[in-house]
């Protein structure tokens, strides 16, 4: 893989999102994309007139309108600008990221305003997902998002019990995190000691997933604005910069080949990315994680592959609390996806919630300790990855 | 150092026909994908090969959520990077420049397919471009939307039903000589006129027919350019720009978009008078009344003198869609990726019986939304 010294260096310097909700009767698309606009514009300190180019992704199926950024111009201030539509799933809001940072450092744009949206309310999200099967050919069924044996996998290999509460201690986890994120769609004020309770009576969706330990589905906007170096440097008092980013996908159907489990995306995307940054210990770097976890069995086994550990150092991260918003390696103090679930602009919120965290703007789950370097995932598709590193200072 | 040019070494086309029945998007792709490589020998090594793909498709038009998650395999995109571009695929052009720009890979591969027969009817999948609240249920579409503009464009330019003719005519001519063309049959004047009306002025003639396709190409930093190919031919300028949703809130005649698109467009290519400087012109003329207002928008058509234009032959003089543009039947998603691969054939001297002499600059277009609300230029240099 190429990869050269950037063009240019990349800041983040606006960050708007709408609150995020199961249902917005009180405004359209384009008049959600319009009110995350204009917290951005805000934040940054901007108006319109700065911005030379907008991009706009969601999942267009799902809210069944064709090209919907030529619609949301009327909130998007797209009018008269140069405007892209990147769209790849539930990883589309960290696409949109990668393409305005791709976009500014390339130098044909100095500013650059990416909007990740979805009214999931107005579609129907697991009939969209279900329909990815093919009557002919490979993927015969699809459940929509309930995919994946993630929770007897884990039970297999770390028991029913740890395995279970595990997954109980993170779902607990993001909920306590979540309640300090004012814009955090599920908010349920859960405790340690309903772990047991939740794990018998929760419904159950697939053998061991159960309904609480399963994403959101939220209506929401989040929009980030992008500057070069020079720019970021001249309009903002604390850039958040992006220091590299990968994507890597893979086939839609699983395990054509046998039994051998391939090596997920997850893993491989953070491999490669560590390695040409030069970061051995992923623990030690990282001062907070937001990561795209689905569900509370996908968290923290995800956890695993992204940070490159083995065996069931994981769970014990987990069960020691390093993952809490004061522990050593602090994961999604903004409540995570099980939280909050707007899927075009989810991927999004994670570099943007990272990127709060950097700026030391997050509020009441502001962890405490400084924050220099964060990571950010994205994930949809058949396990596609995309994942982000920022960083408080340009220095590496 | 990250590379300060960009060259498209190669381009594949699939043949366009009105209902591919036989062959699934993904054949189509995976023929265009193993076109490229037989072309250039290019893999996808983690090494030297492809590690990044752009890629244009829609979900609507497939049917299907997450239209590229269904095509992974024939882009090459196994642990590899890919990011679709959902608009109409000139813009992925731009967006995989920026790609090697910015030093992030110095080789991208883009490729976009688009079966306007899986739809039962395309008007259908348009309609959808409309807000669910007053533009769907006025029954909008990007044919009946295009009726009104052409209506107001005839008015203002001067142009009859005898130039609309005029330029299907032309259309089927080139489209003849074009082994990857759709509608090659040559038709008469009178034939145009007397078509059946689809959405009055447009009648069947002046629209594009519905066709299948897919259009791949690969892009190259300067450095590595050699490597690939003996004869690069350099994207020296891109833009695009958006204009009103609402049709009441634009100049239908106009051209807004258009118009600042070809500016900043020229600007970084450094043309300062188009008429002079642009030897070759492939516009998304999805409806015939469409090419002469293009032209006036690229700034190669005096305003409003679209009628004149045709009498003089002016789709001649600046070698206007030799290949039949659109209106020989291009897929909507991807009309500008034929665009693009058809001018760089025409650079490079490989457009085989359709090839003219002396091109050494040529410009793509293409439009995206109904009545041209969003607007997409490419410069391309020998």
């Amino acid at each position: 893989m190429a990869q050269h010294k950037k063009n240019r260096n990349v800041g983040i310097i606006g960050i708007g999102q709408t609150e995020y909700s199961s249902h917005k009767e009180h405004q359209n698309q384009a008049e959600m994309v319009n009110e995350a606009v204009r917290y951005a514009l805000e934040d940054a300190n901007l108006t319109m007139d700065d911005i030379d180019c907008v991009v706009h992704g969601n999942m267009e199926l799902f809210e069944m309108v064709y090209q919907p950024d030529m619609w949301h111009e009327i909130g998007s201030g797209a009018y008269g600008k140069d405007e892209f539509r990147v769209t790849t799933g539930g990883t589309t809001g960290s696409s949109l990221v990668c393409a305005a940072d791709n976009l500014v450092a390339s130098g044909m744009y100095d500013i650059v305003l990416a909007i990740g949206l979805e009214k999931l309310q107005e579609g129907h999200t697991t009939g969209g997902i279900t329909n990815m099967a093919c009557p002919l050919w490979f993927r015969h069924i699809q459940t929509g998002a309930l995919t994946g044996t993630t929770a007897s996998a884990m039970i297999d290999e770390f028991g029913e019990e740890r395995a279970k509460k595990a997954a109980m201690k993170y779902r607990i986890l993001m909920d306590k995190n979540a309640c300090l994120n004012p814009r955090a769609h599920r908010r349920f004020g859960l405790d340690y000691d309903q772990a047991d309770d939740l794990m018998n009576t929760s419904p159950q969706l697939v053998g061991e997933l159960r309904l609480i330990h399963m994403c959101s589905q939220s209506d929401g906007a989040c929009v980030m604005i992008f500057a070069s170096e020079e720019k970021a440097k001249e309009l903002s008092d604390k850039p958040v910069w992006i220091r590299d980013h990968i994507t890597v996908h893979r086939e839609e159907t699983f395990n054509i080949f046998g039994f051998k489990k391939p090596e997920m995306t997850h893993h491989y995307a953070a491999r490669k990315l560590f390695e040409r940054n030069g970061v051995k210990d992923p623990v030690e770097y990282f001062d907070v994680f937001e990561m795209y976890d689905p569900s509370a069995w996908w968290g923290p086994d995800w956890l695993r592959e992204f940070l490159l550990l083995e065996g069931d150092e994981h769970i014990k991260m987990l069960e020691q609390g390093d993952f809490d918003i004061d522990g050593k390696m602090p994961v999604n103090p903004s409540g995570g996806v099980i939280a909050t679930n707007p899927i075009g602009a989810t991927a999004m919120l994670r570099p943007a919630e990272a990127a709060l965290q950097v700026r030391g703007d997050a509020g009441k789950h502001q962890i405490k300790k400084e924050v220099r370097h964060a990571l950010a995932s994205g994930f949809g598709g058949t396990m596609w990855t995309v994942l982000i590193m920022l960083e408080k200072y340009l220095d590496w | 150092m990250a590379s300060k040019r960009v060259a498209i070494c190669a381009v594949a086309q699939h043949k366009n026909e009105s209902d591919m029945w036989y062959k699934r998007f993904q054949g189509m792709l995976l023929d265009v994908l193993e076109d490229i490589q037989a072309q250039t020998g290019v893999d996808f090594s983690e090494e030297k090969g492809v590690t990044n793909i752009v890629s244009c498709s829609d979900d609507v038009f497939d049917a299907r959520t997450i239209s590229d998650n269904a095509v992974t395999d024939v882009l090459g995109a196994q642990y590899r990077g890919e990011e679709k571009i959902a608009q109409e695929g000139l813009n992925g052009v731009g967006y995989a420049m920026s790609i090697i720009l910015s030093g992030y890979d110095d080789l991208v591969y883009l490729a976009g397919h688009c079966k306007e027969s899986q739809p039962e009817s395309r008007d259908m999948s348009t309609n959808l471009g409309y807000d669910p609240f007053y533009g769907r249920a006025l029954g909008l579409d990007f044919t009946n939307v295009a009726g009104l503009q052409a209506r107001a464009y005839m008015e203002k330019s001067g142009l009859t039903e005898e130039h609309l003719a005029k330029i299907v005519v032309r259309a089927r001519q080139w489209a003849a000589r074009n082994p990857y063309a759709n509608a090659t049959e040559l038709v008469e004047p009178g034939e145009v006129m007397a078509s059946p009306m689809l959405c009055d002025p447009i009648r069947r003639l002046h629209a594009y027919p519905v066709s299948d396709g897919a259009v791949a190409m690969l892009l190259v930093s300067e450095d590595r350019a050699e490597e690939l190919t003996d004869n690069p031919i350099w994207i020296t300028g891109f833009a695009n720009c958006m204009d009103s949703y609402f049709l009441g809130d634009r100049d239908l005649a106009g051209n807004f978009a258009l118009r600042k698109a070809a500016e900043r467009a020229y600007r970084r290519a450094g043309i300062k008078d188009p008429k002079k400087s642009i030897d070759l012109v492939e516009v998304m003329d999805s409806y015939a009344y469409q090419q002469p207002m293009w032209m006036e928008g690229l700034g190669l058509c005096e305003e409003g003198k679209g009628g004149r234009f045709i009498d003089e032959d002016g789709p001649a003089r600046y070698n206007v869609n030799l290949s039949g543009g659109m209106l020989a039947g291009n897929p909507i998603m991807v009309g500008g990726l034929y665009r693009v691969a058809e001018a760089v054939l025409q650079l490079k001297g490989e457009a085989g019986e359709h090839q003219v002499s002396d091109v050494n600059r040529a410009v793509a277009h293409s439009t995206t939304g109904g009545a041209g609300q969003f607007h997409t230029v490419v410069v391309l240099e020998r």
